[in-house]
């Protein structure tokens, strides 16, 4: 599944003092991806597009606090936490 | 922990006695786009991004070390045996009331270094950009340099360090491509 949220696991060392984040995440917004923006991309209406501030879909990327539920391990983007 | 070896990575030669060109050349040594600013961006940054671009980051933070002695070492050659008079001719007089022929970071035209010409975001991404846009900058420096001589030994030395600036660019330009790749998903064999 493509996300604009990637998690990886960090290196955790056993004399670490505080309780390890076991996933962390880094955002990778669509304008990463997407080179010259194709013509004629989908667009939301104009009133959505005011409230979104862009008119394509294709980048709106909002972005959310990853720290929500990042203690037990779990990321955002929908996927499973890697395998070690 | 660092390993040091006596020897610089690319040999230093200066051929034409030009000691108003060590002005210029410590753009590269305390200026914004320089080798000290471009160690300590990296060598600071590397601490909180993801596990796989830290050893890139890390390696091209070492070799900045290794090109800050390299223009040390030119400027160094161009000012030992001036004296006084030569050094105000220069245009280095400001520089010498305060360093004597001591080497000090600042930028071709004086302003001291500052932590400020550079930053440390957490963003791995926009830390990499920015690494991207430094090594550009450090590249078309070392073109204006080139194009300010025509001593050939000290052209050869500053071509080399452009070209470093090439590499390094690719490199984090790779760095980004790897973290905009999925790693989270399942492999299927």
């Amino acid at each position: 599944m493509f996300t604009y949220r990637k998690a990886y696991r960090p290196y955790i060392s056993p004399w670490d003092p505080c309780p390890p984040l076991l996933v962390k995440t880094y955002e990778t917004p669509p304008q990463l991806y997407m080179g010259f923006q194709p013509m004629g991309l989908p667009q939301f209406n104009s009133r959505e597009a005011l409230r979104r501030g862009t008119l394509w879909p294709a980048l709106f990327a909002p972005y959310t606090n990853p720290y929500k539920d990042a203690k037990g391990g779990v990321c955002d983007d929908g996927g499973t936490p890697m395998d070690g | 922990m660092w390993v040091y070896e006596k020897k610089l990575q690319y040999p230093v030669r200066v051929s034409k006695c030009d000691p108003r060109m060590a002005k210029f050349l410590i753009e590269q040594y305390g200026g914004a786009d320089g080798e000290l600013a471009a160690a300590l961006r990296y060598l600071n940054q590397r601490y909180t991004l993801p596990d796989q671009v830290i050893g890139i980051v890390n390696d091209i933070g070492t070799e900045e070390l290794a090109h800050l002695e390299m223009i040390a070492t030119m400027v160094y050659k161009l000012t030992k045996d001036a004296t006084a008079e030569e050094m105000k001719e220069a245009g280095l007089g400001a520089h010498y009331a305060d360093h004597d022929k001591a080497l000090f970071f600042h930028n071709a035209a004086g302003a001291p270094f500052t932590a400020t010409y550079f930053q440390a975001k957490g963003d791995p991404i926009a830390d990499l950009y920015e690494d991207i846009a430094a090594e550009e900058k450090a590249r078309s420096t070392y073109q204006w340099l080139i194009n300010m001589t025509d001593d050939p030994d000290l052209k050869d030395g500053l071509q080399f360090l452009r070209e470093r600036e090439v590499v390094h660019s690719q490199r984090f330009r790779e760095a980004v491509e790897i973290l905009k790749e999925e790693r989270g998903a399942k492999k299927i064999f």
